[in-house]
């Protein structure tokens, strides 16, 4: 900068600006951002608002109606359940658990994929093709299942589906990231970067990786709707999370069991897991588009 | 005047790729010689396929030659080690546009050959860059712009800047003005003349058209299929060419600048 500035109001946006005015101008972006954010807000704050202990058992209100009800209570804003558990604490742990969770996989899968990815599209010859097209044929079968496969053979819990499901996400970024570089390893200024001497570590954090963002975004979001979806979907088997576990997926398959008495039992988690991932994609469109568009505008 | 770079018997044969389906593409650049002085321009002229860009990346050590030698000022370069090539031998591409790095601002893209290069630090850096950019005559208030905000003429100030950041005593010019209108096309003819008088540097064009060469150039070099056709004094191969395919070539060219 030169010693004095003339134009003392002139500012020079970040990239994240750019890329929040971009996002800003899409108002269903905006609005996901809000929602997502209200998730986020749960998971990280959770207990400090739930007003019961999740797996508390009141033995005087079982199956108490949603507050807006006639004969529901304000005590139980959302009800409680066929063994007297508020139903807003458990939503509430719920989320925390099954979207916590599923960022913390997307984020392991991410950075364990991409590296793999990297070195899959920086070497080349048989190392590469073999990392590749190993992951391909995975790719072809639906996360879920593969999820299942592992989880029957390291036995049925949490911990296991976790372990399940992240290994069941990192295919996608191995393969999309391996693309990636490949595409722009072969453009111009990736020779040009050479020339200056850069070596492929150098290359690929300060020439490759501020171009993949888009990608990262794309795929991160699609694998943490993914994740919610196989979370929720292992729980509700009975295959991840169990019973007195406050997960969205085992409180829906537990309230089927009262559904014809209690339909907000199943109604509530389950508008929980699709607001979820409605925000989730829509944040991640809005995402992309911004991202996107910084670079072109 | 001293001699700033020689190349020697520099030849390049493309290996013939294994496999069934891969067509067997064999380019050959057979064994080119010539000499550079300091603050002197040479124009590598040729036809399409002529080998005009190959030997340019020999010579940045894109490609590695398969024989021959280049000297820099009597010192032999490695094919191998393109750090000290790059200190010294730069390039700028054809387009600049693909050159430039889309996500990266202007104070990175120019950052990166100093962080690799040098033992600057920050804020020297960041000095070297502003001085840089208001050589090329940008601004330096440009180092937080992207590639898709800057013009044409800007783009191509912009890989000329990243070609004389490194302070190199040569610079390899793949057809820079290919894709400019006229306008800005000689405002960059005119800035890389100031840069070189006031540099001393040595210049290396490629391209073709003949009206640039004859304007800046102070010899040619004539290639075909790969072969060194002719070299010698601009003001000599323009008036007295000496093979046929020059004669085509300065002909053509005359026949459209010249009034019917």
């Amino acid at each position: 900068m030169p010693k004095f500035n003339i134009y003392q109001e002139e500012i020079h946006p970040s990239p994240l600006m750019h890329t929040w005015w971009e996002f800003r101008k899409s108002h269903i972006a905006v609005l996901g951002l809000w929602i997502f954010a209200f998730f986020v807000f749960l998971v990280i704050f959770g207990p400090l608002i739930a007003p019961f202990d999740p797996l508390l058992q009141n033995p005087n209100a079982f199956l108490v109606k949603p507050s807006w009800d006639v004969s529901g209570s304000i005590r139980h804003l959302f009800g409680t359940d066929s063994i007297g558990r508020d139903l807003l604490s458990r939503l509430i742990y719920g989320c925390r658990l099954t979207l916590g969770i599923s960022l913390l996989l997307v984020v392991l899968a991410m950075l364990v994929g991409v590296a793999l990815g990297a070195v899959a599209g920086l070497t080349q010859g048989v190392r590469s093709s073999v990392l590749n097209h190993l992951l391909d044929s995975i790719l072809a079968i639906p996360t879920l299942l593969i999820a299942i496969v592992i989880v029957g053979i390291l036995g049925v819990g949490l911990v296991n589906s976790m372990w399940a499901i992240s290994l069941a996400l990192i295919p996608q970024f191995v393969h999309n990231t391996r693309e990636v570089v490949r595409t722009e390893m072969a453009k111009e200024y990736v020779l040009a970067a050479k020339l200056d001497g850069a070596k492929n570590t150098h290359l690929f954090f300060y020439s490759i990786l501020p171009n993949m963002y888009e990608m990262l975004v794309v795929q991160g979001t699609m694998a943490l709707s993914i994740a919610i979806l196989d979370i929720s979907a292992l729980g509700f088997l009975g295959l991840g999370a169990q019973a007195p576990a406050p997960e969205l997926g085992t409180m829906l398959s537990e309230g089927l069991r009262v559904a014809y008495k209690s339909p907000w039992s199943i109604a509530l988690p389950g508008s929980a897991i699709f607001l979820m991932v409605l925000s989730v994609n829509v944040v991640g469109d809005g995402l992309r588009s911004a991202l996107r568009n910084r670079l072109q505008r | 005047m001293t001699t700033l770079l020689r190349v020697e018997d520099l030849e390049f044969k493309q290996k013939p790729k294994r496999g069934f389906f891969k067509k067997q593409s064999k380019f050959t650049l057979s064994k080119v010689s010539f000499e550079l002085n300091a603050g002197e321009t040479l124009a590598i002229l040729g036809e399409n396929g002529s080998g005009k860009s190959l030997l340019g990346k020999l010579l940045v050590g894109a490609e590695v030659p398969s024989g021959g030698h280049i000297y820099l000022n009597g010192q032999k370069l490695s094919p191998y080690n393109l750090k000290q090539r790059c200190l010294n031998i730069r390039m700028v591409f054809q387009h600049s546009n693909e050159s430039l790095n889309p996500g990266i601002n202007v104070a990175k893209i120019l950052g990166n050959p100093l962080i690799l290069n040098t033992k600057l630090n920050a804020s020297e850096r960041q000095k070297k860059i502003e001085d840089t950019l208001k050589l090329v005559g940008l601004l330096p208030d440009h180092m937080f712009f992207y590639r898709h905000m800057l013009s044409d003429g800007q783009r191509q100030r912009l890989a000329l800047a990243k070609a004389l950041i490194l302070d190199p005593q040569v610079i390899v010019a793949d057809e820079p003005f290919a894709a400019l209108d006229p306008s800005v096309r000689s405002q960059t003819i005119n800035l890389i003349m100031k840069l070189q008088k006031d540099l001393g540097l040595g210049f290396i064009f490629i391209s073709h058209n003949l009206g640039i060469i004859r304007h800046i150039s102070d010899r040619v070099l004539i290639m075909q299929d790969g072969n060194l056709v002719e070299t010698g004094k601009t003001d000599v191969i323009f008036n007295w060419p000496k093979s046929e395919y020059t004669e085509k070539l300065i002909k053509s060219h005359q026949s459209l600048i010249t009034p019917r």
